[in-house]
């Protein structure tokens, strides 16, 4: 009980986490209450009139292809969190481990994984996974997605946790460790990952937060999972359908909201991690 | 310097990094300053050139140069006063240096800044003899830091710090970085620097055998206070505040020299200092009264000051 | 400069172009089949009057890259095409070759990139490294969270609502393309004018977005700098406010920012590629955007490649010219 008063406390000060994680239970609530009110059913095609806007029985609208864009906005945003969870975990997961090995052991390995990282962050990602995603068959599952968005994602954590596993080298705690007689893999595992908790934490919100950019950009070009009602894909359906000229703003002001939401509430959940693993930068806030 | 206070406000609550710490520097007088990592030397030395940054704060107490309080003048006049009259040497010299200027641009500047507007012919003229005066080839003028050695650094740093020929220098560590040898070529070109111009010199350092050869006088600093203020001969033969007593008693006996390793029993948190006498938990010789009430510096023996209750 | 120096940064250039192509040749082919095949005999077989050119495309494909034709050929083949920048042509709008396709698209967007690249990095550099002066006004700091908050949100949002606001509700500016359909384009100053027109919206929405992040990444390496002892020393020399902010803190801070800079110019073709769909303006994003649309594969990866390129070219001049900024780098070490 204690702790958790000190918790508070604590991120009534650090103010970017407040606000980060304000607006992503905010999030999770419009989720879990929606599953429970609304037949998510409904984000289907055809299954409501066409194009109506906002009214007591469609409180969001539906768009062209007939679907309730309040139920769409329910069975979908939990699918665009899936697919940058996903990707976010992959990546992290992936590169942690290469940054780790990279800093750990030095040497050849460490100049291949840099290299091959310091090539790979240089060249535009969206532009390699569209060629990833033209070039699967059409008809992608949301999970398949995930992957395809993951197969970069891992970039970034590998090369912001090899700089941190080489500063805290550094610093001696692996000398230390060593002599004690620990093993490779028990210093990283005990010693190493503890100090990097808090930048592990930054990492994978940056992660998701990036995944979830790239799918919504694939899914808008019209690369993502064509039957899913992903908040990109519904992008996808009012860019091409025109929703904008034709003065359809309740189609795609919800989706837009959303993301906004997604993408501020991460963005002050990483800043205010910053803060707690850096506080150096706490000057800077 | 009287009474100085300086608080550095920390997310865990205020740190007062130097209390009521008093002492006075002759003209041409070497005084050394030692004291534990984090007993609060490079506050005070930034302390008297006023350049303490929040969260850190000067609270009270008085820095008086040639009858001018420093801490009472403007902002712009304590600037000038930076170089001209004390410099500084700070801590970490290896990178007091910036990277993308030449070494003479960076004397020019300070130069230009204190209202000498030479022309350029003169200033290379001067850059060349402050270069010559520490012992540093001309060439070295057009040169980056990162193209010199550490002791070429530290030695540009010191044509820097002369260069308005001040009436004290501020050494703070200027050696700790470097080689035994070239610790000693340096310390000769900073004795001598100081020679030519009667400055005095405040040495702040960890290296008690430096301190023997270097300086007249020796201060000791303990959790932020100057407990001892002696001539060093008398502290390295009768040292008077116990906890001197226990720092020569723990240098390697090798003719005295060698970098201290500290004493028995742990540094106390500035945050959270004992009662009385900050270093009773320390002490052999604790008594009741050193457990309630705080020591003031007194002058023990002619030109010796400690501050122990048992003295 | 030494030559060395020069060899090994064109060698770098080199190999990510290498590998550039390398994954364009061998990412289609992962799934089994070649899908480059199955569009173009789709394509060939639906008819019409460029239906001869096609089947004659489709020959010379089979030729060179057919199923006969062990795995290495094709490459090698295909290494050969690219580095002579030949794309075949494109397979929606034949008779057009990709490069030509290209090569009309590229002046909007390096033009629209271009500029608000420059502009949102120099008002964000020069904001950042205020914000970070202790001299500054208090209200500056006021400019801290909403910089904050349109950094975090992408450009095409962003895009999108821009597009609401003022195009589509108060009509202040045109909503798509990157000029009034039907108009003569040519040198003339209406159509210069009608151009700059068509170009606020998304040129706004890219730089809107942009300085924000700019001005952070200034102010956080300002903070960084004004902690480095060079910096204490500086003042320690009693030298002006001013002259330890610019010679010393800004000088230092620019550094990290010029090389960001220098890759974002070269990643100038693909910076925004979905604000150029979303407004449907006349660049690289949008044909890229119709290239995938239609299944398109030789423009694709005639686009992809030429990005690629594009920003090797800066990573390379960046490294030739970087040692004049900064002169711990030199030509002489790796
Ligand atoms: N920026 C700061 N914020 C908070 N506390 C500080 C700050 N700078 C110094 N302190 C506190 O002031 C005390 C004195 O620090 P100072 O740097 O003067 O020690 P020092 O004697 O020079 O140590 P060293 O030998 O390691 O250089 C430290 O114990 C620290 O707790
Ligand atoms: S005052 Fe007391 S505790 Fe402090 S040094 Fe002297 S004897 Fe020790
Ligand atoms: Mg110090």
């Amino acid at each position: 009980m204690r702790s958790a008063t000190a918790a508070l406390h604590y991120v009534r000060r650090n103010i970017s986490l407040a606000v980060g994680i304000v607006l992503l239970l905010a999030l999770a609530l419009f989720v879990g209450i929606g599953h429970l009110v609304v037949d998510t059913g409904k984000s289907r095609p055809l299954s409501a009139p066409a194009v109506r806007p906002p009214s007591a029985e469609h409180p969001f609208g539906t768009d062209r292809q007939g679907r309730d864009l309040l139920a769409t906005m329910v069975a979908g945003t939990p699918l665009t969190l899936r697919i940058g969870f996903i990707a976010g975990f992959l990546g992290v997961g992936i590169g942690s481990l290469l940054g780790f090995v990279s800093a750990y052991y030095r040497g050849t390995v460490d100049t291949v994984i840099r290299g091959v990282v310091d090539i790979g962050l240089t060249v535009p990602g969206l532009l390699v996974l569209i060629i990833i995603a033209v070039s699967v068959k059409k008809g992608l599952t949301v999970d398949q997605m995930a992957i395809i968005v993951a197969s970069l994602a891992w970039l970034n954590p590998a090369r912001t946790i090899r700089a941190q596993v080489l500063s805290l080298r550094e610093r001696g705690y692996v000398e230390v460790a060593r002599l004690s007689g620990m093993s490779g893999p028990e210093i990283i595992v005990k010693e190493l990952m503890p100090n990097l908790l808090p930048y592990l934490a930054a990492t994978l919100v940056n992660a998701v937060s990036s995944a979830i950019l790239a799918s919504v950009g694939l899914e808008v070009l019209g690369l993502g999972p064509i039957d899913s009602p992903t908040l990109g894909m519904t992008l996808y359906w009012v860019n091409f359908n025109a929703a904008l000229i034709n003065g359809w703003w309740w189609w795609w002001s919800a989706p837009l909201a959303i993301i906004l939401v997604v993408f501020l509430g991460l963005f002050f959940l990483t800043v205010g991690l910053d803060e707690i693993a850096n506080p150096r930068l706490r000057r800077a806030v | 310097m009287r009474n100085l206070l300086v608080h550095y406000g920390t997310p865990l609550g205020a740190v007062t990094a130097a209390d009521s710490v008093s002492f006075s520097l002759r003209a041409g007088e070497r005084l050394g300053v030692v004291g534990e990592s984090g007993s609060g030397k490079s506050t005070l030395a930034l302390a008297i050139l006023r350049m303490i940054k929040p969260p850190g704060r000067i609270d009270a107490g008085e820095v008086w140069l040639d009858g001018v309080n420093l801490l009472a003048l403007s902002d712009e006049a304590m600037r000038q006063v930076r170089l001209a009259r004390i410099a500084l040497i700070p801590q970490g010299s290896m990178n007091s240096l910036n990277p993308v200027m030449r070494i003479k641009d960076q004397i020019a500047d300070a130069l230009r800044d204190h209202g000498l507007a030479p022309s350029r012919r003169q200033v290379e003229e001067r850059v060349r003899e402050l270069l010559e005066s520490v012992g540093l080839r001309p060439e070295v003028a057009d040169m980056f830091p990162h193209e010199l050695s550490g002791g070429m650094k530290q030695r540009a740093c010191i044509a820097i710090a002369i260069s308005l020929r001040p009436r004290v220098i501020i050494a703070d560590e200027p050696t700790s970085a470097l080689d035994v040898v070239v610790q000693k070529q340096v310390m000769e070109t900073l004795a001598r620097v100081q020679k030519d111009l009667g400055a005095s010199v405040i040495l702040v350092g960890h290296d008690m055998g430096l301190m023997a050869q270097f300086v007249d006088r020796l201060g000791v600093m303990y959790a932020g206070r100057l407990i001892e203020v002696s001539p060093v001969r008398d502290i390295f033969t009768q040292p008077l505040h116990p906890y001197t007593e226990m720092l020569i008693a723990s240098l390697p006996s090798l003719e005295q020299k060698g970098t201290f390793r500290g004493i028995p029993g742990l540094i106390p948190l500035l945050r959270d200092l004992p009662p009385g006498c900050a270093f009773h938990p320390r002490c052999p010789h604790a008594v009741d009264r050193c457990r309630a009430e705080e020591p003031r510096l007194r002058e023990i023996r002619p030109a010796g000051w400690a501050a122990c209750h048992l003295r | 400069m030494r030559a060395d120096y020069l060899a090994r940064r064109v060698g770098v250039f080199v190999l990510i172009v290498w590998l550039a192509a390398t994954l364009n040749f061998f990412l289609p082919r992962l799934s089994g089949q070649d899908p480059v095949r199955a569009t173009l005999l789709q394509q060939a077989s639906l008819g019409g009057h460029v239906q001869t050119g096609l089947e004659a495309m489709v020959k010379e494909y089979e030729r060179r890259f057919g199923l006969d034709r062990p795995l290495w050929k094709q490459y090698v083949t295909y290494l050969r095409d690219v580095s002579r920048f030949d794309f075949n042509y494109s397979i929606s709008s034949y008779p057009r070759t990709v490069n030509s396709i290209i090569a009309e698209a590229i002046p909007w967007t390096v033009g629209l990139l271009g500029i608000t690249t420059v502009l949102s990095f120099t008002i964000g550099t020069l904001l950042g490294a205020l914000l970070a002066w202790p001299g500054a006004p208090r209200w500056m700091r006021l400019l801290m969270p909403p910089l904050w908050a349109l950094h975090a949100i992408p450009f095409f949002l962003l895009g999108l609502i821009l597009m609401y606001l003022l195009a589509f509700r108060m009509q202040l500016l045109p909503m798509f393309g990157g000029y009034t359909a039907g108009a003569f384009p040519g040198l003339t100053l209406t159509f210069v004018g009608d151009v700059i027109a068509h170009s606020i919206l998304p040129a706004l929405s890219i730089v809107l977005v942009a300085t924000g992040g700019w001005a952070l990444g200034m102010r956080g390496m300002m903070v960084t700098t004004q902690g480095e002892d060079y910096v204490t020393f500086a003042e320690a020399k009693g030298l002006r406010r001013l002259t330890i902010f610019l010679r010393y803190c800004v000088r230092n801070a620019i550094l990290p920012q010029t090389t960001a800079l220098a890759l974002a110019l070269g990643n100038i073709l693909s910076g925004a590629v979905l604000v150029e769909v979303i407004f449907g303006y006349p660049g690289v994003g949008t044909i890229l955007f119709h290239a995938i649309r239609e299944n398109d594969h030789f423009l694709i990866q005639g686009i992809v490649f030429t990005v690629i390129v594009a920003l090797g070219v800066a990573t390379l001049i960046l490294d030739v010219l970087y040692p004049l900024l900064d002169p711990r780098i030199s030509y002489r070490r790796t």
